[in-house]
């Protein structure tokens, strides 16, 4: 099955149609990434379902990752998705601020996305406006944080011996 | 625990009034979370009308255990038990799939003698699996004694395993580069006896349930899904395959060299339990197929790239050597420097498209590492696939579903 959709022409489409909401072109180990806007993760995400030469229709994963250092975009939103029918990978990412941790959640696009979302959720905080069942998943309801968060240690932050410093790093 | 049930009913906004119901009762029952006909820890609650299920709703994490947070802590030679312990009816791919992540990441180049080994050894992980999956498809029919034919099989290829690795279950198995050692004359000839021993077997089993009138009945209909519904609820695996889309990590994104072997792709047509149960077993005589392929193909040469930052110098040399105890140390320590970078890859596993996303940002651990876990996408579906249906079906449909509570909990 090969693969006639390439990254620049998928990305030209992209540019195409939603213009500045688009980030840069970046391919870091062969998968197409792009950055998006938070507010148009959404649309992006339903449009590259619907295209009919794109049929960017399978959800494979979706995420979080915390940058703390990154201020005002601390989480970004990982969406792995898969055209099937081309075999063409892509990524796309948003940011959004921890202090507002909120994007619209994908579940009207991608069933799959719920328990996604979910996870996602249950881990980072990340508040998904318009999903059906927004809870916990795989830790328990009364749970009061979120432990995906860079700021919860695995091991204790006092413990000295596997500092960094001590093997000449910063 | 009953208020929560009552919470889950009414998000659910079940309309009880709609149903047509024998004596106008609907009962609530617990299917789980430890209950013999589930293989594992997955508490439903089902609303039943008499046997008919009226709607389901699944509560999963019980054996949740923060894998991707303890990710974050671990040198990234010692992630690979953690993988282990997702889908562990079939680790080794798991292993492997790990394995091939961090080769990607480092830019290693492994030996073909090593991808031929791999796929032998995914191809065993992968009928072992899918082994467990239809023999207890058939237990929860009430035909046990597929099973236990089955099992004597099961053990032959966790000697393999051990063999290769000393261990069984959780196998550890595979090093970032290759294999921790060749594959020995001992394994040689169990897999040599196993390829004699094993299709006689299965031929067995295969007669006994695949046109088995009992077993038909009560597998064709039963927990059905369609190709669109498979997709958008993002299936991969026999699951996808059984509903008619041929979609293979395999064959689409080859790694490990699977280009160099023939194989087919069998799809079903109905998604119900007889489809996933015949997929399977196709899947488990191409697997046999490509095992014999990479036997006969099998290069010469190293079972392990060289790569002393990452893979592990003989026990001996590091008595022996500097430089050998110093790349341990630094390996053990976890201070192998990794690239800057982010990667997804993923491979076919037992039961769907196992990914891996990593981020590592140049440090001693990954930044973050995400699993893409089949079952977690594919258990959604499950009330959709039981709904309608009766208690025993509901039982039947998870099996061979091969939900696996590991990997859906991580």
């Amino acid at each position: 099955m090969a693969s006639n959709l390439t990254n620049e022409v998928v990305y030209a489409k992209l540019k195409e149609n939603f213009g500045d909401k688009i980030g840069e072109l970046t391919v870091p180990f062969d998968l197409l990434t792009i950055e998006v806007t938070s507010n148009d993760a959404h649309s992006i995400i339903d449009w590259l379902k619907k295209d009919d030469t794109l049929q960017i229709s399978y959800l494979t994963l979706m995420g979080a990752v915390h940058y703390p250092e990154d201020k005002g975009r601390e989480l970004a939103i990982v969406y792995h998705l898969h055209s099937l029918v081309n075999n063409f990978r892509i990524r796309l990412k948003a940011f959004i601020s921890i202090d507002y941790p909120t994007i619209a959640s994908i579940t009207d696009i991608h069933v799959a996305a719920n328990w996604l979302e979910r996870e996602t959720y249950d881990f980072f905080g990340v508040i998904f406006t318009g999903h059906p069942n927004l809870k916990r998943i795989l830790n328990e309801d009364s749970m009061d944080y979120f432990p995906m968060r860079k700021e919860y240690q695995l091991e204790d932050a006092t413990r000295e011996d596997k500092d960094d410093r001590f093997f000449g790093r910063e | 625990m009953s208020k929560e049930i009552n919470e889950n009913l009414e998000d659910y906004a079940l309309d009880r009034s709609s149903h047509e119901t024998i004596d106008g009762d609907i009962a609530t029952l617990n299917l789980g979370p430890t209950h013999p006909a589930t293989h594992g820890i997955f508490e439903n609650v089902l609303t039943v009308d008499g046997e008919k299920i009226l709607d389901a709703v699944q509560t999963v994490g019980y054996i949740h255990r923060a894998f991707e947070k303890l990710a974050e802590r671990r040198p990234y030679n010692q992630i690979n038990t953690i993988t282990d312990r997702l889908n562990y009816c079939s680790s080794p791919i798991n292993n492997i799939g790990w394995a091939i992540t961090m080769e990607k990441l480092a830019g290693i180049t492994v030996p073909k003698r090593v991808d031929y080994m791999r796929v032998i050894i995914m191809e065993l992980a992968r009928i072992n699996d899918h082994l467990i999956c239809n023999s207890v498809v058939g237990v929860d029919t009430g035909a046990l004694t597929g099973f236990t034919y089955l099992f004597q099989q099961r053990e032959a290829i966790y000697e393999l395993f051990e063999e290769v690795c000393g261990a069984r279950l959780t196998t550890n198995m595979c090093r970032i580069g290759g294999f921790e050692r060749d594959f020995s004359e001992a394994f040689n000839q169990k897999l040599d006896a196993f390829l004699v021993n094993f299709p006689k077997v299965f031929k067995e089993f295969d007669d006994l349930l695949s046109r088995n009138r009992i077993f038909m009945d009560r597998t064709i209909g039963s927990g059905p899904i369609s190709a669109e519904r498979a997709l958008e609820y993002s299936f991969s695996g026999p699951n996808l395959r059984a509903a008619g889309v041929d979609y293979d990590v395999r064959v689409m994104n080859p790694y490990c060299s699977y280009e160099d072997f023939d194989f087919i792709v069998p799809v079903g047509s109905q998604g119900d339990t007889y489809d996933r149960f015949q997929v399977r077993q196709e899947e488990i005589r191409q697997s046999l197929s490509i095992i014999k392929q990479a036997l006969a193909k099998m290069p010469e040469g190293p079972f392990h790239a060289d790569v002393p930052e990452f893979y592990l110098p003989p026990k001996q040399d590091v008595y022996e050597k500097m430089e050998a105890l110093i790349y341990h140390f630094k390996i053990v320590m976890g201070e192998t420097n990794v690239p800057v970078g982010e990667i997804y890859t993923s491979v076919e596993g037992g039961n769907g498209e196992l990914g891996f996303y990593l981020i590592s940002d140049g440090g001693r651990t990954p930044y973050r590492l995400q699993f893409r876990r089949p079952c977690f996408l594919y258990y959604q579906a499950y009330p959709e696939m039981i709904k309608g249906q009766t208690i025993s079906d509901a039982v039947l449909t998870l099996s061979s579903m091969n939900v696996i509570a590991g990997e859906l909990d991580a």
